[in-house]
């Protein structure tokens, strides 16, 4: 009976926005391909990260007072005399260096299975714009508490547009509202961090999803699982997103949230690394801290800026760094999406690529001296070199048969093929031949049947 | 009625010339409205995205706050710097030593524009010692790469500026470094000398900072 009314309450509706079929096509019916591992968690954590930014958001700007003298003191105010204002804080600030993660590692499966590929440029593009837009709500945010490393921060990135010839220091004075950083400028970057930013974010969220369920999500093969469809036109391959992806993409959520409440409640700060010391001191316009650096996930493309000579140079290489991932889709010119079919070459090469990306990274912390200048400028040169040998290696690789069929989400570890790999088997066979080893599985296997003694009797 | 009166329109349409609409449409007529429709409606968008666009320049009240500032330089001993705002930016003046003057000299080799000709300066200071008077240095404490305040550094020799360091400015922002005349070393990201303003002397010990003689 009341299950026939909301029947009859869903075809009222139904017949006036089309609520099931979009259920159907973006969740119920949406076949994903069925081996998922977990670096296909990040999409839609990143997602959830988006939702507490802007709850927590929203609350923030309830309390915060986007004025130069005003400003610092009103974090204060919400560190210590709003009701839960320092957690929503924490959330907020934690959030954001969650998102970079989230978005790296989102980045690094599109490239490491070749996600970005034909027929999925424009899901790699938009998600381009989306992360171009989420660094620069990340660098308007960062200016809000007004907090010396703020200030300096925003005064040195503004500057960057000053090297741009002719109109350069005109463009600079028109995006700070004032001759240097000031209340012009933390007030017109409170209005793009909680009104325009946010809003572009979210239209192109929605692009980037329309894009993907149109043209099928990639998997670990990097095969089309829309080439093999059984008698109903359902991809053999594919299982419905609701509720398969849906539950083990909550799993992930609870995991993630985890790691989250621990550093909201025990390391908010993560050792100066999510919120830099110095912007605990309030902005001073006369006196730049000793050390400036940006947060954490600014640090790579920083490093690259830092390793040019000339100002006109940084700028265009660390442009050059985000911009070149634009290209990705038309860089590499293999055939074969996955890295599990592809040749040694771009093994090696992506390898160096991860390596160089953390060295720039860990560099971009740290204070310029000769030794870390000349680390820069050889780590820059690798971050561009795999992007610019691509269209060159990427067509001689020797790539290896792509099955017809998916396979596992995580290939066993005893059917890999490489010496490394052999090492790895004959070493874990030598920890598995020792006394200690054996002993600690045989007591692991009883207690396992001693649990299911105690706890399974019913059955 | 009606009916007959369209008939009558028709006709009379079609004894002037004119087409019927479902026969044939005048396409490049269509095409014309559409375009210089398009065109009116773009040029209005670009003259409504003016004024948004204007506002954010720097207001009234910013340009205002731009005047030139004061600075009594009577207690300024040799070897000592004064820091003064002006135009919200910080300027150093600095009271050379004539050792530091002699240190002006011997650089020539390591500096990127040792003469100061791709530099901003004043005329009154475009000499070797980019100053009016050779003793009293000013100069904006704002890097020519992107802004930062750099720190005053009178020390020779010092371990983390390595042997060759003279006294000059270091930028701790990206490592740039400048003589005590402001002039930017080779094989650092600052581009050219620290700015120097506008400045003239009201009497022996006061100057005034945003306005030349």
């Amino acid at each position: 009976m009341a299950s026939e009314k909301v029947k009859a309450l869903l075809g009222w509706v139904d017949e006036r926005f089309p609520l099931s079929s979009f259920w159907n096509e973006h969740l119920a019916r949406y076949y994903a391909p069925k081996n998922f591992n977990f670096l296909y968690f990040f999409g839609s954590l990143a997602l959830l990260v988006l939702v507490i930014q802007i709850v927590t958001g929203i609350f923030l700007a309830m309390n915060y007072k986007p004025d130069a003298a005003l400003a610092f003191d009103s974090i204060e105010y919400i560190m210590r005399d709003v009701n839960w204002g320092w957690l929503i804080r924490y959330l907020h600030s934690t959030g954001a260096s969650a998102f970079f993660i989230v978005i790296y590692l989102h980045m690094f499966r599109a490239i490491f299975y070749g996600s970005f590929k034909k027929p999925r440029e424009l899901v790699w593009l938009f998600g381009m714009v989306i992360f171009v837009l989420l660094m620069a709500e990340a660098f308007m945010g960062y200016l809000l508490p007004w907090g010396q490393m703020s200030y300096w921060g925003a005064q040195v990135i503004i500057s960057l547009f000053g090297a741009i010839p002719i109109v350069g220091e005109d463009l600079a004075i028109w995006i700070r509202g004032d001759y240097v950083v000031a209340d012009a400028t933390l007030n017109r970057f409170f209005a793009f961090h909680v009104i325009a930013v946010p809003l572009a974010l979210l239209g192109l969220v929605l692009l980037h999803l329309t894009a993907l369920h149109t043209v099928g999500s990639n998997n670990p093969d990097g095969i089309e699982i829309k080439k093999n469809k059984d008698e109903n036109g359902i991809p053999r391959d594919g299982i419905p997103f609701h509720p398969y992806y849906t539950v083990k993409d909550l799993f992930g959520v609870s995991v993630f949230l985890v790691v989250f409440a621990l550093i909201v409640f025990y390391l908010p700060e993560v050792g100066g690394y999510f919120l830099e010391h110095p912007n605990f001191e309030p902005a001073d316009p006369m006196k730049t801290p000793e050390h400036i650096a940006p947060v954490w996930y600014f640090t790579p493309f920083y490093s690259i800026l830092r390793a040019v000579p000339d100002k006109l140079g940084g700028v265009m290489a660390m442009g050059g760094a985000i911009v070149v991932l634009f290209f990705m889709p038309w860089l590499d010119r293999c055939e074969v999406k996955s890295i599990r079919y592809r040749g040694a070459i771009f093994k090696v090469a992506l390898a160096l690529f991860v390596v160089s990306f953390f060295a720039l990274g860990v560099l971009g912390t740290q204070p310029v001296t000769p030794t870390t200048t000349v680390l820069a400028r050889t780590f820059s040169v690798i971050y561009f070199a795999f992007f610019l040998l691509l269209p060159v290696y990427s067509r001689m690789e020797k790539t290896r048969p792509v099955p017809a069929r998916l396979t596992d989400a995580m290939i066993p570890v005893g059917q890999r093929e490489g010496r490394h790999w052999e090492l790895l088997r004959s070493a874990l066979a030598k920890i598995a031949a020792t006394g200690a080893y054996q002993r600690g599985q045989a007591y692991v296997l009883t207690l396992v049947e001693k649990i299911k003694k105690t706890c399974f009797k019913s059955q | 009625m009606q009916n007959n009166s369209f008939i009558e329109m028709k006709k009379i349409r079609h004894g002037f010339g004119g087409r019927y609409m479902s026969e044939q449409v005048d396409t490049s007529k269509r095409w014309f409205l559409t375009k210089t429709a398009t065109v009116a409606g773009a040029v209005g968008a670009a003259f409504v995205a003016i004024p948004f666009i204007s506002s954010m320049q720097p207001s009234a009240k910013a340009q205002a706050a731009g005047a030139p500032v004061e600075v009594d330089i009577s207690r300024l001993e040799p070897g000592q710097v004064i820091r003064v705002m002006w135009r919200s930016k910080p300027v150093w003046v600095l009271y050379r030593t004539p050792e530091a003057l002699q240190s002006l000299t011997k650089l020539d080799a390591s500096l990127r524009d040792p003469a100061s000709k791709e530099s901003d300066q004043p005329p009154a200071s475009s000499n070797e010692y980019r100053s009016i008077k050779p003793e009293i240095f000013v100069a904006l404490s704002v890097c020519t790469h992107l802004g930062c305040v750099p720190t005053f550094r009178p020390d020779v020799a010092p371990a983390d500026l390595g042997p060759e360091w003279l006294g000059g400015f270091f930028c701790p922002c990206h490592g740039s470094r400048f003589d005590l005349a402001g002039r930017v070393y080779k094989g650092v990201p600052a581009p050219k000398n620290l700015d120097i303003p506008p400045y003239h002397y009201l009497s022996d010990s006061r100057l005034l900072i945003g306005e030349n003689a």
